[in-house]
C-alpha cells in the first residue's frame, strides 16, 4: 500500500527514533511511505490559537501536496498531535465550500488546491482499519508474551470524538488495547491512559505539566506495567525526556520506559531493540530489552 | 420513530454512594429498575429511590436538559442524567451495567450530589459574570449590530451544569485553574460589544497564572458539554484576542510561546524545539535564550538535554540549528503568512454558528477522517507546485534520518496552477447570504433567538 506520509516535526527533531523506527517497520507491513518533505508544521493547535485561517491554509497546503502523490491511497501521520490539528482544520475546510474556496484562493498563488475528501489517518488507525489485526497477527514473529504494556493514547486522537470519527463501528479510543493484544502483549489499564501528558502547558505551568506526567506514570507503575506505548511524540517528550523532572515533582521514583508505537510493532515483527532506537530513550527500556533478548534466547 | 411503544425492560444501575457525615467510606450500590429503553438514566435513578431506597441522593429539577442540575458521570464520562437514554447508557457500560458516579473535581455532598458552590460557582464569580456597561448608559436599550451578538450565542448556550468542570484535566492537577465553564463565561462578556472592560478582563485572565494560559488543550470539556459550548474553543479565542488584538504580554509565557511557535514555523517551516523552549521563556528572538528568565529555565533542563545528547537521542546539529523546509517551500510558507497576516480582520469560521454544508450527510465527519473508500490521489500525477522539486536544498537534515522516497522527488516537472484556483472571493460576499454558510468574523445566520439587540438579561446569578 502506497501512502502519503507526514512524519511531523518532532519525529525528525527531538524524537528521531520515531521516524527511524517507522521507516524500519513500514516495509514489513508492505507499506510504501512517500514522505511529504515539502509540507510544513501543522501548528499543533498553537498557530490556530494565533490565527485560525493561517493554520487552515498551511494545512490545506499539506493536504493538497498529499493529493498530488501519485497512486497514494491515503495520507498518514505518526503523531497524534498532528492528527488532531489536521482534523480540526480539515473539518472546517470540508464543512463549508465558500471557506474552502477562500483558502484555495490563497493556495492558488502557490499552484495548489485542496479538494474535499482527503482521508488522513494516524498510523494506529491505519494498522487496525487498513492493515487489519488479523493480518498483523499473522506477521508477528516475536509475540509480546508476558510483556505488560500500558496504552497512552494522547488527547488529540481520542477527542473530540465526533470530529475524529469515533463511534461503535470505529472504536478508535480502544485501538491501542486491540493492537497490544493482537501483538500478543498484556494490556495494563490505569487511570491516566486517555488523559493529558501535560506537554501543552510545559512552558506556561511547568509544575502542573510535570504533575500530570508524573501522576499517569505513577498510576501505570502501580498497575505493574513494564512499559507504556504512545502514538504521540509530544507525549513521549513529557513522559520520557522529562521523566526525571516529573519524578522530582511527584516525589517518587518512576523509571518506566515509554515506547513509540512503531517501536512496539517492530519488536513484535522481529526487529531488534537497537534497530528501533530503543537505546536512545532517556528512560532506558531495560525491562523491554531484557524481555526481547530473553524471548530470542528461548526461541533459539 | 418506527418503534414508538417499546415495552419496559430491566436495567441494572450501579450507584456510587457516599455520606461524608456518616464517617463511612464510599461504596457501590446496585439496583434493578424497569423502564422503557428510551427513558432517561435520571428516571431510572428516581425509580430506584422511590421504590427501593429513599436515601439515594440526586439533584434534579427540569428533567429536560435545561436547568443543569443533574450532572453526573455515567460509565466514567460526564453527562446530564436526564439527557442520557437508559438504552444508550447500557450499551456503553461493561456487561450492560450502568455505572453512575458524582462529578469530579468537586467535593461530594452526598451520593451523586457535589458541592457546586465550593468550586464551580466560585470560579464563575471570579470572572465578573455581568456586563460592565459602556458609559453613558443609554436611556433605552443598547443598539448593536445583530451579527455582533451571534458571536457570543455559543457561550450563552451554557446551562451551568458543571460537566466540563468535572473532567477538566488542568484542574485535576491545579485546583486553582479558573476552568472551562468560567472562562467560556468570560468570553461571553469579552465578546459582547456593549461591555466596556474588554482589555481589563483579558489582562486579568492572561496575567493570572491559573487563567487562560493554564488550559492544557485536552478537549475533555469539548466532549463533556451537553450544549456544544466548546469551552476550550472559547479559551483559545480569549488567547487570540489577548495576544493578537491587545498584544498583552503575560507573565506565564503564554504570549511568548504562541509568538515563538508561529514565528519559528514561518522561519523554518518546521518546529524547532530547542529555540521554541528558549524563546518561550526569554522572548521571541534568537537572543531569547540569553534572557535571564530563559537562562534559569534552560539551566534546570540542562541535565535532561545533556542526557539526550549522550544517548544519541538529540542530534546536536538538529538541536542547535533545527531543521528547515526546502527553500522554495519555505518561500511558499512565507507568502501564505504574509497574505493572511496582512488582512485587516482575522477570518474565522465557527461551525457552531454556520453549520455544515447541506450536501454533507450527518455522518460526514466520520467519513472524512475515516472511511477508506476515498482515495487521495485525485490530482494528476506529476503536477508539481510552483516551487518544483527541492529536496536537495533541505538544510540541516538530521543525520541518520531514514532515506524515504519523498513527494518532492516523485513529482516531476513543474506544473501550472492546480485546478479550482479561481473559485472566487468568498469573504466579502458571504456575510448576508441566507443560505450559504457565513464565513468570517460576522457570521449572519440567525442562529439562536437569544438577544439580538438590547440587553438580553442573561444568567449571571445562580
Amino acid at each position: 500500500m502506497r501512502v502519503a506520509y507526514w512524519p511531523g516535526c518532532v519525529s525528525r527533531g527531538f524524537t528521531p527514533e520515531l521516524h527511524g523506527s517507522m521507516a524500519k517497520v513500514a516495509p514489513l507491513l508492505d507499506l510504501e511511505l512517500i514522505e511529504l518533505d515539502r509540507a510544513c508544521c501543522t501548528g499543533a493547535g498553537v498557530i490556530a490559537e494565533h490565527n485560525q485561517e493561517l493554520a487552515d491554509t498551511l494545512n490545506a497546503r499539506t493536504f493538497a501536496l498529499a493529493q498530488q502523490v501519485d497512486g497514494a491511497e491515503l495520507m498518514i501521520n505518526i503523531c497524534s498531535t498532528c492528527q488532531g490539528a489536521q482534523s480540526e482544520c480539515q473539518e472546517r475546510l470540508d464543512a463549508n465550500a465558500e471557506y474552502r474556496a477562500h483558502v484555495n484562493e490563497t493556495l492558488a498563488g502557490e499552484g495548489l488546491s485542496y479538494e474535499r475528501g482527503l482521508t488522513n489517518k494516524n498510523f494506529l488507525w491505519l494498522l487496525v482499519e487498513e492493515i487489519g489485526l488479523e493480518r498483523l497477527r499473522s506477521l508477528v514473529t516475536r509475540p509480546l508474551y508476558n510483556l505488560r504494556v500500558g496504552p497512552f493514547y494522547g488527547c488529540y486522537i481520542v477527542r473530540p470524538r465526533e470530529r475524529l470519527g469515533i463511534d461503535r463501528e470505529h472504536p478508535r479510543d480502544h485501538y491501542l488495547h486491540q493492537l497490544i493484544e493482537a501483538l500478543g502483549g498484556t494490556v495494563i489499564e490505569y487511570a491516566g491512559m486517555r488523559k493529558c501528558c501535560g506537554f501543552p502547558i510545559v512552558t506556561m505551568n511547568k509544575e502542573a505539566s510535570l504533575r500530570q506526567a508524573g501522576r499517569h506514570l505513577g498510576d501505570a507503575v502501580d498497575a505493574e506495567a513494564d512499559c507504556l506505548v504512545t502514538p504521540c511524540p509530544l507525549c513521549h517528550l513529557n513522559l520520557d525526556l522529562q521523566q526525571p523532572l516529573a519524578e522530582q515533582t511527584v516525589g517518587r521514583e518512576l523509571d518506566l520506559p515509554v515506547l513509540h508505537l512503531p517501536q512496539l510493532v517492530g519488536l513484535a515483527l522481529g526487529l531488534e531493540p537497537g534497530e528501533l532506537g530503543l537505546n536512545r530513550h532517556i528512560v532506558r527500556p531495560t525491562s523491554v530489552i531484557d524481555w526481547a533478548s530473553a524471548v530470542v534466547g528461548a526461541a533459539a | 420513530m418506527a418503534e414508538v411503544h417499546r415495552p419496559a425492560q430491566q436495567f441494572t444501575l450501579r450507584l456510587r454512594r457516599y455520606d461524608p457525615e456518616s464517617g463511612q467510606a464510599p461504596y457501590w450500590d446496585q439496583h434493578t429498575i424497569e423502564l422503557e429503553p428510551h427513558r432517561s438514566v435520571l428516571e431510572g435513578i428516581l425509580q430506584a429511590r422511590d421504590r427501593v431506597d429513599g436515601s439515594i441522593g440526586i439533584r434534579c429539577s427540569c428533567r429536560q436538559a435545561i436547568c443543569g442540575s443533574c450532572g453526573v458521570r455515567i460509565n466514567g464520562a460526564p453527562a446530564l442524567a436526564c439527557n442520557t437514554h437508559l438504552e444508550a447508557a447500557a450499551r456503553t457500560g461493561s456487561d450492560e451495567v450502568i455505572e453512575v458516579e458524582p462529578m469530579g473535581n468537586m467535593p461530594v455532598l452526598k451520593d451523586l450530589i457535589v458541592d457546586m458552590d465550593a468550586v464551580h460557582w466560585k470560579k464563575i464569580r471570579r470572572v465578573t459574570p455581568w456586563l460592565l456597561a459602556k458609559q453613558p448608559v443609554p436611556e433605552r436599550e443598547y443598539l448593536v449590530p445583530r451579527e455582533s451578538m451571534v458571536d457570543v450565542t455559543q457561550t450563552m448556550a451554557c446551562i451551568q451544569c458543571g460537566a466540563c468542570v468535572s473532567d477538566c484535566l488542568s484542574m485535576e492537577v491545579d485546583p486553582d485553574f479558573i476552568g472551562p465553564a468560567a472562562l467560556a463565561k468570560a468570553y461571553r462578556f469579552v465578546g459582547d460589544p456593549r461591555d466596556d472592560q474588554q482589555l481589563e478582563r483579558l489582562n486579568d485572565l492572561a496575567q493570572d497564572p491559573h487563567g487562560i494560559f493554564d488550559c492544557t488543550h485536552c478537549f475533555n470539556c469539548v466532549d463533556a458539554c451537553p450544549k456544544d459550548v466548546d469551552p476550550m474553543g472559547q479559551i483559545m479565542r480569549l488567547r487570540r484576542i489577548a495576544t493578537s488584538d491587545h498584544h498583552i504580554v503575560d507573565r506565564n509565557n503564554g504570549q511568548r510561546h504562541e509568538a515563538a511557535f508561529t514565528g519559528l514555523v514561518r522561519d523554518y517551516g518546521l518546529n524547532h524545539e530547542a529555540e521554541l523552549l528558549s524563546r518561550s521563556y526569554g522572548g521571541n528572538s534568537w537572543f531569547g535564550k540569553f534572557h535571564p528568565a530563559a537562562g534559569k529555565e534552560l539551566l534546570s533542563s540542562l541535565p535532561v538535554v545533556a542526557k539526550g545528547l549522550l544517548r544519541g537521542k538529540l542530534d546536536p546539529r538538529t538541536a542547535v540549528l533545527g531543521h528547515k523546509l526546502p527553500k522554495a517551500d519555505l518561500r511558499s510558507v512565507h507568502r501564505i503568512y504574509e497574505r493572511i497576516e496582512e488582512r485587516e480582520q482575522r477570518y474565522e469560521l465557527n461551525l457552531f454558528i454556520t453549520g455544515y454544508d447541506e450536501d454533507l450527510e450527518p455522518a460526514s465527519p466520520r467519513d472524512r477522517s475515516g472511511s477508506p473508500d476515498q482515495p487521495v490521489a485525485q490530482a494528476a500525477a506529476g503536477e508539481a507546485a510552483a516551487g518544483g522539486p527541492a529536496s536537495g536544498e533541505a538544510d540541516a537534515a538530521s543525520e541518520g534520518a531514514p532515506d524515504l522516497p519523498s513527494a518532492s522527488a516523485a513529482a516531476g516537472a513543474s506544473g501550472g496552477a492546480a485546478s479550482g484556483a479561481s473559485a472566487g472571493p468568498a469573504a466579502e460576499e458571504s456575510g448576508g447570504a441566507a443560505g450559504g454558510g457565513a464565513a468570517g468574523s460576522s457570521p449572519a445566520h440567525g442562529a439562536g433567538g437569544g438577544g439580538e439587540q438590547g440587553a438580553p438579561s442573561e444568567d449571571s446569578s445562580e
